[in-house]
């Protein structure tokens, strides 16, 4: 399985290393710098290289390529899967995760990696045994640390590892004991040029972040649960109880996790929330070109529109972009050809609007296809499909938590060509 | 600790400097040394005076100072420095007590102990210690260490920890074995007979966290040993939903290669289907044996696969998903598969390198199945945000799925593409216009119209791309395309791409006669630029001139030579070598031979059209999912999936004897914590029986519409809590009297009714320990062997009794329970808890678990007081209509429930069938099919051979509707005709009265608390206000015993329920005009049903 790891930043410096079986030479990675080169774009790199000896399965992360060696066949997906939750981890551990962190952190990275790979097979990766065999670092720890000798890494097989639900440590302890559900819905949308959608659908995640003391079974259910076409849910959830009954029943992890994700597909309707008319265009003589967007909201039901930001990624020929906005700003980077307007709230009174020239290279030609918009934008307090929580219930345990639902609506891949 | 953070801050500053120098060595020396508190001065020094200061530090005795330095040399470990010649000092420390230290020396020492061999065997003994230490974290760190040290000379040390480890009593310990056996493997394949004994072994263990582990070590070293896996087959099926989610994958994979040696292909036209075919998987050899010659049937184990492996699509891990998607590839019935699509496609959304991983699989099957992706098409849409590889394969896809329905669509969203700013993205678009132009014969010249606009674009790959298509395309077509051909060589000087300029000038020369004006112009052209063009073209021009010189060589023949001669001294070698070929072929003379002649048919031969195909076209041929088939070349080590075989193996392979089932830490005289199912087993039973009827639950629950206030609830949480810690208390209590007790209470057990325990155990399914289960497995299983004999002789003779007795039912109302009867009533009982035992299911606690809660039972409440089976109360004599006879033609149907135990099954409830022929012929071969259509089992009654007109018989029958109401659907068939007749049991109906004394009854209420008790306050009507129309009404609803109630208004019924015995304690107190009725079970929706029944029954006036 996983042989080696090599993380490596965006500038090509290899900067960490790890090995689960005999030792790999590093210079295996200069496949992967052959290919990085070629691909000019860190997105474009192919996530599987193929080498003489070995195979190269790589992931492209918060800047950093986790780089792993593989010697034998084996699905790739179960690499992939596994570096993402390595990433994440390391998030989970150090909120964020960058090659600053993983260099100030090194001997727990170490650590970690050493506990989650055991001969190349996963070993532990729930976040939740990992906690209980690793702490965290945090500044109390540390300095409590330093002072009694006691160390980071536990003594003892979290029980979590033994237990049915390994996804939860024992012996939570709350003052405040709370449950906070986070229902959030990206829209994933193609408009075409004229506004008529070419694809819609929604793309949901529940987040959760449990802080309950015990051992809490937990009861979710919802006000309209056959919305939920597809779903995939955390480990820790009864899929038999879903079936039968449409309730979300789990003991949850302790802390932050993803409880479920799911798929309203393009077949139910998916409101659009928004109608963005454009005009892009470039002239044939003078090198220069006009931009007019005016967005409106469409279908929002009584809800304001926020964070509303519109990026475009000009053609290569654009030098500079001369716009006025009737609300928030604009930047025009002419390095990375990213035209971003920066809108905010949108007020259905009074539609904001860019407008302005493009002045493009001399003497190029003009573009052949106009940029397509990408939008952004949130909704605070609910979910476009209209899922709605209808109820969480507690069982196991006789404190009574404090709970809470947020939804959200974000705009995920949405794009108007033009 | 002022030095302490000095150090850590200046080793922070060490790996920012070396960030930046990565090479230079001597650079990183430095902030190295400053940070030991200026004990080196140089600042250059060597490598070795770096390390003399971590040296140091390990050698000191303070364990702070130790612990930095280990820290330091993990970091240099991390930057891949060579911190080598520090093992001396580092080995000295592995047996440290600090915890954080040992654990960094480990990872010094598997790093570095290949290299230093000798010095590492000095920390053999320690890890042959830690072995033995009571830790079960300790020992399996130790295995971890020791298998990961590669040093040849340990070898039998290995091989001999690795033994030891897979009898552990902990699971992770055994885990950690099966981990160590892939590594010792590696390093000594001399070892592997040996280590297939105890992955063999492993295999056994019944622990979920050691399955996958042991599989793959399986899969590593002796994937071939398939009649390893015969044994536990079904138990990998049946734990594979709890195993964690890597082990899921490598099994799923595994099973999927099992199943394509065992089992027969489901593709065949002629199968049968069905989805319920469990009936099979219980019933007896011989019944299979007999399918094999008829039309397909799946084998009961293969469906079982598919059945297990289903609610896996939904895992949150997209490896697991992916597997379970080869797996329904490679192994379901066509028409299954429909059902992988949806979660394949849910997978796009993941993280770039997935969606890479999933739209090649989605590839591959799209071009064998188009309908199975063709509803999600737009999901494959391409963004501009996508990286190129993506936007390619989705182009791959939408090629695949296109046909003549949606053409007009696929052609209108490429059109989109072609004009996207990545010009490979928009050339590959033009190549997927060519297939679909290719495939779909009615839009050919669509397409063809449209490329050759495209010729006119500005951007040149794009115009190359499209003559290369439009080349290939006109090659498919026959040649009526001259004007395109013109228009071509029109655009010719304007295209510099060489490839396309290859294109066209093949393009001439091959369809020289369609255009004999312009092909020797271009000819003349080209002979002016033939020293500037690429070699491509060159080639081509060669090709032009010859052909031309065949076709027209009035006109070219000069031409022609000038061109041969430019070839003859050109740099290229190729090119020299085809000019002179040419020459010798075309042009006349005495040396060419019989040749020449020929040479119009050897070079205007017609030319087979290039096949446009996808380049997934053969990728099938490597099982899915696998890296094999993202490269698409066979990777090292992976394992060719086998033809499905003509003929089933031996099917009886599987089957698992009982004691075999055992588990693996028998010889220990301490089992192991057996790792309980915690979703497949008890939740399966839990979420059947309470599916279909939650709506009442939820609507009753108050509808808030958000649970954003902390409101108050009234569910008292402790009941649980309680009662599962006294739960494991007793079955620790078990544990340890059980040795003793065990023969004694072997008879007695048989007698005990097993209500309180099993209740008990089934509320706490996710607390409750079944320590005592592997050592009672073999127990039990021996006792059950023994009963079960004895059993279906019982069954056989008793249910001719029991017919009697339910034929002529008699209503006892409120009577005190006699002795007598309920011995009789109990040992029915018992008999049915051994009878239906499948034999083939693998895991001992499925296979009994009343004997097992018998047992414990016995254990926990030794004196007999607790609850005991009785009679029913009242026996409703209202029966239901079946079937009508109008609907049956003439066969009418009638059931009632006899209220008994169900001899057929302990989780069934018994019905009489009345069966009446109303017809004026008699009616042959009534039965009920075999086929039935819903989840229930349901146990049969003989066929009836020949029912006289106007005659009706009375027949027995069970079902099990695993305490849910839904109705059970059935066919009911005579000789001719099959009706569909369903039965839908009254809530009270599906309950066992029991009685207890009153203390019992209020302490198991007391247990039953919280979201278990639902409760109403009524309206009595006043004819129900005595004690016995009370008791009346309550027991005619449902089929409860009367508890004996020593308060004058409170009226007491207790019951259990039928499928999983969980208790149902009805109480109603008189509170004069009004009634409290309470009802405490934990199966809570049947509690709030039995509610509104009882409510009904005590305000309704009447009998």
């Amino acid at each position: 399985m996983i042989h080696s790891l090599f993380l490596i930043n965006n500038a090509g410096d290899l900067f960490l290393e790890k090995h689960w079986k005999s030792v790999i030479s590093r210079s295996i990675c200069d496949y992967f710098f052959e290919a990085r080169e070629k691909a000019v774009e860190p997105d474009n790199v192919p996530p599987v290289i193929r080498t003489p000896h070995h195979y190269l399965i790589n992931i492209y992360r918060e800047k950093i390529f986790f780089v792993s060696v593989i010697q034998t066949e084996v699905p790739p997906l179960f690499v992939i899967e596994f570096l993402h939750r390595v990433a994440e981890t390391f998030q989970d551990y150090f909120g964020e995760c960058s090659e600053t962190t993983i260099k100030d952190n090194v001997v727990i990275v170490y650590e970690l990696l050493e506990e989650m790979l055991d001969n190349g097979f996963p070993l532990a990766t729930e976040s939740n045994i990992l906690k209980e065999l690793i702490r965290p670092p945090t500044i109390l720890r540390s300095m409590v640390n330093t002072i009694t000798g006691s160390s980071n890494v536990g003594e003892t097989l979290p029980t979590g590892q033994l237990s049915n639900i390994p996804w939860r440590r024992a012996g939570v302890k709350y003052t405040n004991n709370e449950a906070y559900f986070d229902v959030v819905e990206e829209i994933d949308a193609i408009l075409d040029k004229s506004g008529t959608t070419v694809f819609a659908e929604i793309q949901g995640v529940i987040d959760a972040c449990v802080k309950l003391s015990g051992m809490p079974d937990l009861t979710l259910s919802f006000m309209n649960p056959r919305l939920l076409d597809d779903v995939s849910f955390h480990p820790c959830v009864r899929y038999k109880r879903w079936e039968s009954e449409r309730v979300i029943s789990f003991i949850p992890p302790d802390g932050n996790f993803q409880l479920m994700s799911y798929h309203i597909s393009a077949q139910n309707l998916v409101a659009i929330p928004i109608y963005v008319k454009q005009n892009i265009s470039f002239f044939e003589t003078g090198s220069s070109g006009r931009l007019d967007i005016t967005v409106g909201p469409k279908q929002t039901m009584g809800k304001t529109v926020e964070c509303l930001v519109v990026t475009v990624h000009m053609p290569k020929v654009v030098l500079s972009a001369n716009l006025s906005a009737t609300q928030g700003t604009y930047n025009y980077d002419p390095v990375t050809k990213i035209l971003l307007w920066d809108i905010g709230k949108l007020n259905p009174q009074k539609l904001p609007n860019l407008k302005g020239s493009l002045s493009l290279q001399s003497g190029a030609p003009k573009p052949e296809e106009n940029p397509s918009l990408n939008i952004d934008l949130k909704i605070q307090q609910f979910a476009i499909s209209g899922l709605k929580v209808n109820r969480l219930d507690m069982y196991g345990e006789k404190y009574k938590p404090f709970k809470g639902v947020k939804y959200v609506t974000k705009a995920g891949k949405f794009q108007v060509r033009t | 600790m002022l030095g302490m953070s000095a150090n850590s801050v200046s080793y922070n500053e060490q790996g920012s400097v070396e960030s930046g120098v990565d090479a230079a060595q001597e650079n990183s020396s430095i902030p190295a040394s400053i940070s030991s508190g200026g004990a080196a001065s140089s600042l250059f020094s060597a490598d070795y005076k770096k390390n003399e200061d971590l040296k140091e530090m390990l050698e000191s005795n303070k364990e702070s100072l130790k612990l930095e330095a280990m820290k330091r040399i993990v970091g240099l470990i991390a930057k891949g420095k060579n911190a080598s010649e520090l093992f001396p000092a580092v080995v000295k420390n592995v047996a440290s007590k600090n915890i954080e230290l040992k654990k960094l020396v480990y990872v010094y020492l598997v790093r570095y102990a290949e290299e230093q061999q000798d010095l590492a065997l000095l920390s053999i003994s320690t890890f042959q210690r830690a072995l033995k230490d009571p830790n079960q974290l300790i020992r399996a760190s130790a295995l971890r260490v020791l298998s990961s040290i590669r040093v040849p000379i340990i070898v039998p040390i290995m091989m001999l920890a690795i033994k030891e480890a897979a009898t552990d009593l902990s699971p992770y310990v055994r885990k950690t074995a099966a981990h160590a056996i892939q590594k010792l493997f590696s390093l000594d394949p001399d070892q592997k007979e040996h280590l297939i004994e105890v992955i063999e072994k492993l295999l056994k263990d019944k622990s979920t966290l050691v399955a996958g582990s042991v599989v793959m070590a399986f899969e590593e070293v002796c994937p071939d040993r398939i009649d390893l896996i015969h044994k536990n087959y079904r138990k990998l099926c049946n734990l594979l939903v709890d195993v964690e989610e890597w082990g899921q994958v490598v099994i799923i994979h595994m099973l999927t290669r099992y199943a394509r040696t065992q089992f027969v292909s489901p593709w065949r036209e002629d199968a049968v289907f069905d989805e319920n075919s469990e009936k099979a998987f219980y019933d007896s050899e011989e019944e299979r044996r007999v399918d094999q010659s008829k039309p397909y049937i799946m084998d009961p184990d293969h469906r079982l696969l598919l059945r297990n492996t289903k609610p896996l699509l939904q895992s949150r891990n997209t490896a697991v998903v992916m597997a379970v998607s080869q797996l329904y590839w490679h192994l379901s019935p066509k028409h299954e598969l429909s059902i992988i699509t949806k979660s394949l496609v849910r997978l796009l959304r993941s993280h770039r390198e997935v969606q890479y991983i999933v739209l090649q699989n989605i590839a591959t099957m799209s071009i064998q199945r188009k309908g199975m992706f063709e509803p999600f098409m737009k999901s494959f849409y391409v963004r501009s945000t996508d990286a190129t590889h993506i936007k390619t394969l989705k182009l791959e896809i939408l090629t695949n799925l296109a046909n003549e329905a949606n053409i007009s669509t696929i052609l209108r969203e490429f059109q989109t593409y072609v004009k996207s700013q990545d010009k490979a993205f928009a050339a590959a678009t033009i190549q997927a216009i060519g297939c679909c132009a290719t495939n779909i014969s009615e839009v050919t010249d669509t397409c063809l119209n449209g490329l050759v606009l495209l010729l006119s674009n500005r951007d040149e790959t794009v115009v190359a791309e499209s003559v290369v298509v439009i080349k290939k395309l006109l090659q498919t077509q026959p040649s009526q395309h001259s004007d395109i051909i013109k228009h071509m060589a029109k655009l010719f000087d304007n295209i510099t791409v060489p490839m396309a300029r290859a294109s066209i000038l093949w393009l001439m020369g091959e369809y020289c006669e369609h255009v004999p004006k312009i092909a020797p112009d271009v000819l003349r052209k080209m002979a002016k630029t033939f020293t500037d063009e690429e070699d491509i073209v060159k080639l081509q021009i060669v090709n032009l001139a010859a052909k031309l010189y065949l076709t027209n060589s009035k006109q070219t023949k000069l031409l022609t030579q000038y061109i041969l001669n430019l070839g003859k001294y050109d740099q290229n070698y190729d090119i020299r070598d085809r000019t002179r070929f040419i020459r010798q072929l075309i042009v006349p003379n005495e040396k060419s031979g019989a040749l020449s002649k020929y040479a119009r048919r050897i070079l205007m031969a017609p030319k087979p059209a290039p096949v446009l195909q996808s380049a997934f076209k053969d990728r099938d041929r490597f099982q899915l999912g696998t890296l094999s088939h993202t490269l698409n070349s066979q990777a090292s080590g992976y394992l060719e999936l086998s033809d499905w075989p003509a003929v089933a193996p031996d099917q009886s392979v599987r089957n698992v004897e009982v004691k075999e089932a055992g588990a693996p830490a028998l010889s220990k005289s301490k089992p192991a914590k057996s790792n309980e199912k915690f979703y497949s087993d008890s939740e399966e039973e839990e979420g059947e029986e309470e599916e279909g009827s939650n709506s009442e639950d939820s609507s009753s629950s108050s509808s808030e519409e958000s649970v954003r206030e902390s409101e108050s609830e009234e569910n008292s949480n402790d009941s649980n809590k309680s009662s599962s810690s006294q739960s494991e208390k007793s079955s620790s209590e078990s544990d340890s009297e059980k040795k003793k007790k065990t023969l004694k209470n072997k008879k007695l057990q048989q007698q005990k009714p097993d209500s309180k325990d099993r209740k008990q155990k089934n509320g706490n399914a996710v607390k409750v320990e079944s320590r005592s289960e592997s050592e009672s497995g073999s127990e039990s299983s021996s006792s059950e062997s023994s009963s079960e004999s004895r059993s279906e002789l019982d069954s056989d003779s008793d249910s001719g009794t029991d017919q009697k007795k339910n034929t002529k039912p008699k209503p006892v109302q409120s009577k005190p329970v006699i002795k007598q009867v309920e011995k009789k009533e109990v040992s029915l009982l018992d008999l049915d808890d051994f009878s239906p035992a499948p034999v083939t299911t693998p895991k001992s606690s499925i296979l009994s678990p009343n004997l097992l809660s018998d047992l414990q039972g016995l254990l926990i409440s030794p004196t007999a007081s607790a609850l005991q089976a009785s009679s029913p109360v009242f026996v409703p004599e209202t029966s239901h209509e079946l079937l009508h006879r109008m609907t049956g033609k003439g066969l009418s149907a009638q059931y009632r429930f006899t209220r008994q135990p169900c001899i057929y099954g302990n989780s069934m409830v018994s019905l009489q069938l009345t069966l009446s022929n109303r017809t004026d012929q008699a009616l042959e071969n009534i039965h009920i099919s075999e086929k039935s259509s819903t989840g229930q089992n349901i146990h049969r009654f003989n066929a009836i051979e020949r029912l006289e007109p106007q005659a009706s018989v009375t027949v027995s029958m069970g079902v099990d509707f695993n305490d849910s109401t839904q109705t059970a659907n059935f066919q009911l068939c005579t000789k001719e005709d099959e009706f569909s007749v369903s039965i839908q049991p009254a809530v009270g109906e599906l309950l066992l009265p029991i009685t207890m004394s009153e203390a019992d009854f209020t302490k198991e209420q007391g247990k039953l608390v919280g979201m278990n008790e639902s409760s109403a306050t009524i309206t009595i009507t006043p004819e129900n206000v005595s004690s016995q129309s009370v008791n009346r009404k309550v027991v005619s609803v449902a089929n409860l015993g009367v508890i004996p109630s020593g308060q004058e208004n409170i009226y007491r019924f207790a019951g259990k329920t039928v499928s999983s015995g969980s208790l149902v304690l009805v109480s109603v107190a008189l509170k004069d005009p009004d009634a409290m009725i309470t009802i405490n079970t934990e199966k809570t929706v049947m509690g709030s049903m039995l509610l509104r029944q009882v409510k009904t029954a005590l305000t309704n006036s009447g009998p």
